[in-house]
């Protein structure tokens, strides 16, 4: 993937220049190794500082909502499914969108690389299938593949669904993957046992928001945890607010989450908090026949419903 | 712990199944008084917030109760409801719930015996998982 630089970059600085974009929505080097961060171009000579590696982990889309001027963005698989749900929920139109689609190979977890060495990270170089990590003592080459985000190892849908411009060949989608084995995973617990898991789970929350902040759904102008009349959710540490959150934050996702991983890579106390979304994918899979951001003709499940549906837990 | 009754909190909709309950009561059919009833204009009124209040506020059940499906006064509440109920019922489940804590019915107001058969089940279930102990907000 460290190969499309070139190519973003290339397509980038003609369509700002052709006019058919006000600005890019990308990534540029970060402050930290394995730390891209978001930035907008506005200039044509300033695409130069545009980046793509395997730690462009960021949802970008979370930049779209409700903007008014025409913009190129970046978008991995997952990325183009939230553009689909963002034009479907009318938070952007289509016609304001270049959409420069890359074929996604699976972000890096950067928790999962500095578990592999024992000191720190001074600097990471990557190639096209391994990266170079330098510590202060030692330099070693590892696999991409053994350090892809959860996420990014069960992806089946890794080919932007719309673009307007490919920076690379459209890649083969991998098969025989069981996206669903974590969820199954809980599934077989007995209630006292999945209360535990779950209580486990977030245990270590902070109440940061920052799995909301990260995640292009949660657009909300005022989200359920600022109500204060009623106040549905406490603001405290009280286990069951927090857990109250989790629930509630991962149902507003149900039917529109793309599993990108935006929310459990901003964790910054590592809870995998896909683990509640997850659950809400599968059974939509499973009851409705629904993948999120696939489509631009459906509407979400939520949105709509079929006579037959699935009723036979009510009396 | 032998006295011990469930409390049920019961979100009953305004055209059918609050109905149906007063119906019950005024035909003098004998049923449990263990559900604390709240009218709401709709079974697509509720959100899981509702649910998830009366839980953390100690109800030992829920139970929603609305329309038959075709039935709805507002036409579909019902059905995207019903869309609803089912992934926050799973949802529930999974996160360790017992499953039966949260409930669904659908009785029209006509059908006061079927309130009764149902409530009936409703409480028995509730009873046999005993009270809850998870989920419940502290007292500060």
């Amino acid at each position: 993937m460290i190969g499309y630089m070139d190519k973003i970059k290339e397509i980038s600085e003609r369509i700002l220049k052709e006019g058919k974009v006000d600005i890019i929505v990308g990534f540029r080097k970060g402050s930290l190794p394995m730390m891209n961060e978001p930035c907008v171009v506005k200039k044509a000579e300033d695409v130069k500082n545009l980046v793509w590696d395997s730690n462009c982990g960021i949802n970008l889309v979370n930049y779209l909502t409700n903007r008014k001027e025409k913009i190129g963005i970046i978008a991995k698989g997952c990325d183009t499914r939230n553009i689909v749900t963002h034009i479907v929920e009318n938070k952007i139109k289509k016609e304001q969108l270049f959409i420069i689609g890359v074929p996604c190979t699976g972000m890096i977890d950067k928790n999962k690389v500095a578990s592999k060495v024992d000191s720190e990270i001074i600097e990471v170089t990557e190639n096209e299938n391994t990266i170079k990590v330098k510590t202060k003592t030692n330099e070693i080459e590892l696999n991409k593949t053994d350090l892809l985000q959860e996420n990014c190892s069960i992806c089946v849908h890794r080919n932007p669904v719309v673009y307007d411009e490919l920076v690379a060949e459209l890649i083969e989608e991998p098969k025989d993957i069981d996206r669903y084995a974590s969820v199954k995973a809980v599934e077989s617990m007995s209630a006292e046992e999945k209360w535990n898991y779950f209580e486990d789970l977030i245990s270590t929350c902070i109440r940061c928001y920052a799995c909301r902040n990260a995640c292009p759904l949660c657009y909300c102008p005022t989200c359920f945890v600022d109500e204060s009349r009623p106040q549905w959710v406490g603001k405290g540490q009280d286990k069951s607010d927090i857990r109250t959150f989790h629930f509630l934050r991962a149902f507003h996702c149900a039917g529109r989450c793309t599993d990108c991983g935006s929310c459990e890579r901003a964790c910054p106390m590592g809870i995998k908090v896909r683990d509640f979304t997850k659950k809400l994918e599968k059974d939509c899979v499973e009851l409705f026949g629904w993948e999120a951001g696939m489509t631009l003709k459906e509407r979400p499940p939520l949105d709509e419903f079929k006579l037959n549906d699935p009723e036979d837990f009510i009396y | 712990m032998s006295d011990w009754e469930p409390k049920i909190v019961s979100f009953f909709c305004n055209w059918c199944t609050y109905g149906a309950a007063d119906l019950a009561g005024v035909s003098r059919l004998e049923h449990p008084t263990n559900t604390r009833v709240i009218r709401v204009p709709c079974s697509g009124r509720i959100s899981p917030k509702f649910i998830l209040a009366a839980l953390r506020k100690g109800a030992d059940g829920v139970w929603v109760s609305g329309c038959h499906p075709g039935d709805c006064h507002y036409i579909e509440g019902n059905y995207y409801a019903r869309r609803k109920f089912a992934l926050m019922k799973n949802l529930l489940e999974h996160m360790g719930i017992e499953p039966g804590r949260v409930q669904f019915s659908w009785i029209s107001s006509a059908e006061s015996t079927k309130y009764v058969t149902v409530i009936n089940e409703v409480v028995s279930k509730i009873k046999a998982l005993g009270p809850r102990k998870n989920f419940i907000k502290s007292k500060n």
